[in-house]
């Protein structure tokens, strides 16, 4: 340093301002009037934490409702035929076989698969051939023709008997299972008497009660028959619809993969119907909720960067023998103008984290009234005091200009 | 040549004099012919053809009414404004040469200021305020403390290093803004009306610290239209309608 100052002599080429310095110098800048800078700060800070704070909720939010998918919707696909035309010359595109189970389960994902038509005539059910005046012995029941896989596919409960396997299916057993709203009605709970019910006028043995389907709640009031049976007796030929149950998260594929795997000669002509890509269930939600939040948040921010550049401005003006002051002690204009930049740059960095904190409570507050899992991207709480710095920055540039371009007799004269 | 670095100064005596033997004694400042013209309507010359020539620990004040030209001729010394026409030398250096930032450093590094109105800021402690001085040389903050704090004690306020200016006598902040133009061990002290907003007892506080100083081998270059300060002063030079004549 001694030597430093010695050969203080030989003319330098530009002044310097170590950072550590320009530190100490925007904080004391900054905390010489405290209560302005916090006011200052406030725009900053509201704008960051409606930013913060509305793209965590609807984060937040779509999570929840992708959570609810998941458990029953996100994991079914349903398959059925395109149909061509209209009217009377309206025909299928493709059919479907009912061989499901060996062509779908041996997808990776598959849980379970199972084909479905409804008879179209199935005429009236009774359970027995009497002709009672006084009671309601015929109704008129939906009739489902399935193949053994549907129960498991439509997540079906027995509560008594049993569920026909593909053995019924290949020897053509005329068994029929039958929902528990049927069952109530007919006055049948038990199944060791083999009671039967004639669909029109075929007899079927009664060997289980359904009475829960929750992905097709229309079964506990129908009757289900094997596929082959019907074909037989009840005038059914292909199936109407596949019903598959897959693995969390296989949904997308199977739905690609299937009408392949169902009709290998003419896939585009069935319609496959899957849960919406969970992605894009969750960024509908997160658009819908983000775009008029975000715009009040921009707004404010902005708002919030007039106030840091009027208040910057203000200093300026007032610090004006000071501007020049430091000039005459050898500040170049860069030097001034860094100064006022780094002052309005950390009050906009000091908004940004007081926002964001402020914002990531918010979401927590509003996550817990509604028992939601807060959900919050990992750069939001990084990049919120970025965004405020940068707010910071930009609201100084022109009042940085204007005290660096103030000449140094001029503003040593104007101020004190 | 350091009067607030003795040791430095008593070890390196003579040897690296800055004048050394090529060019006997080099003049902190040479005005040849300098003029500043202000391009108003009607255009304004405040200074015409001004020679002057300040040698190394000379004591000179500046007297002449206001709006003679006076402070214009301050502005030009402390690199403040540039001349319309003429050569300044500045410790030998020509100043038409340098750029905007390098005027900067210049003035930070060569030329100490002393304001009528103190200039000090007052939301830092006496002990920053005269650290400023060194803050655009770059030097290390423990050692410009260091420096803060013994010229302080030169201007006999070193029980006032935490104090904020506001709580000081004006012959104090007077003192502490002089403690801060000589922290940058300059060539050239420049004061503008050092006493002007002083009483006769603060002002004679002042003008001790100058005589201490010039005692210690600082060049200093008073403007006043006070007759007292300049009457303490080695040499007085009188201007008048932008032209300078010594006065005997």
């Amino acid at each position: 340093m001694v030597a430093l100052r010695r050969a203080r002599h030989p003319v330098s080429s530009r002044p310097r301002l170590r950072l550590p310095d320009l530190v100490d110098e925007t904080l004391a800048g900054v905390f010489a009037r405290p209560a302005r800078a916090a006011l200052t700060t406030l725009g900053t800070v509201l704008g960051i934490a409606s930013l913060v704070a509305t793209l965590g909720i609807s984060r937040t939010a779509g999570s929840q409702i992708v959570g609810r998918f998941d458990e029953l919707a996100a994991t079914q696909v349903t398959v059925a035929s395109r149909t061509t035309g209209s009217g009377s010359s309206e025909r299928a595109a493709a059919f479907l076989p009912w061989d499901v189970e060996s062509r779908i389960d041996r997808l990776n994902g598959v849980v379970a698969a199972g084909a479905v038509a409804e008879v179209a005539n199935p005429g009236t059910v009774r359970t027995v051939p009497l002709r009672d005046p006084e009671t309601v012995t015929e109704r008129l029941v939906p009739v489902y023709a399935a193949s053994f896989g549907l129960l498991d596919a439509v997540r079906g409960q027995i509560s008594v008997g049993r569920w026909y396997d593909e053995g019924h299916v290949t020897r053509r057993d005329r068994v029929a299972v039958i929902g528990a709203d049927v069952a109530t009605q007919f006055g049948i709970d038990r199944l060791d008497a083999q009671p039967g019910v004639f669909i029109g006028d075929e007899l079927f043995t009664v060997i289980g009660i359904i009475d829960a389907a929750p992905r097709d709640a229309g079964l506990v009031s129908s009757i289900i028959v094997p596929y082959t049976s019907a074909q037989d007796r009840l005038e059914v030929t292909r199936p109407e619809r596949v019903v598959i149950e897959t693995d969390i998260g296989a949904a997308q594929l199977i739905a690609e993969q299937a009408p392949v795997a169902l009709a290998p000669n003419g896939a585009e002509g069935l319609k496959v119907t899957a849960p919406r890509d969970p992605t894009t269930t969750k960024n509908a939600v997160e658009d819908d909720v983000n775009q008029l939040f975000l715009l009040l948040g921009l707004i404010s921010l902005v708002v919030g960067a007039i106030g840091i550049a009027n208040v910057t401005l203000v200093t300026v003006m007032e610090r004006t023998g000071e501007i020049g002051l430091r000039r005459a002690l050898g500040a170049s204009r860069r030097h001034i103008a860094v100064q006022f930049l780094a002052e309005s740059t950390a009050m906009g960095l000091v908004g940004g984290i007081i926002g964001a904190t402020v914002g990531i409570v918010t979401i927590v507050g509003v996550a817990g009234s509604r028992q939601w899992t807060p959900v919050l991207d990992l750069w939001l709480p990084l990049a919120a005091p970025l965004a405020g710095a940068l707010v910071g920055l930009i609201a100084g540039l022109y009042p940085s200009i204007r005290a660096a371009r103030m000449e140094p007799v001029d503003a040593l004269r104007a101020g004190t | 040549m350091s009067p607030l670095d003795l040791t430095a100064s008593s070890v390196e005596d003579p040897a690296s004099d800055p004048a050394p033997a090529a060019a006997p004694i080099q003049p902190v400042v040479l005005l040849d012919q300098v003029s500043r013209m202000f391009p108003t309507d009607p255009p304004v010359e405040a200074l015409r053809s001004i020679d002057l020539r300040v040698e190394p620990s000379e004591y000179v004040a500046i007297i002449g009414p206001s709006g003679s030209g006076k402070s214009t001729l301050l502005n030009v010394l402390g690199l403040l404004d540039r001349p319309t026409s003429g050569r300044y030398l500045l410790d030998g250096i020509d100043t038409a040469d340098l750029g905007d930032a390098a005027r900067a450093a210049e003035r930070g590094r060569r030329i100490g200021f002393v304001f009528q109105s103190f200039h000090l800021l007052s939301y830092r402690t006496v002990e920053e305020n005269v650290g400023l001085s060194e803050l655009y040389l770059g030097t290390n903050r423990k050692d410009r403390r260091r420096r803060a704090i013994e010229a302080l004690e030169r201007v006999g306020l070193s029980h006032r290093l935490g104090f904020e200016p506001v709580r000081l006598s004006g012959g104090e902040r007077q003192r502490v803004a002089i403690a801060r133009a000589v922290l940058g061990d300059p060539s050239l002290l420049l004061c503008d009306e050092p006493t002007g907003n002083l009483d006769s007892v603060n002002t004679a506080s002042v003008l001790d610290l100058f005589d201490d100083l010039r005692a210690q081998g600082i060049t200093i270059l008073v403007i006043t239209h006070d007759a007292e300060v300049a009457a303490r002063a080695q040499r007085r030079v009188r201007m008048v309608d932008g032209q300078l004549g010594e006065v005997a």
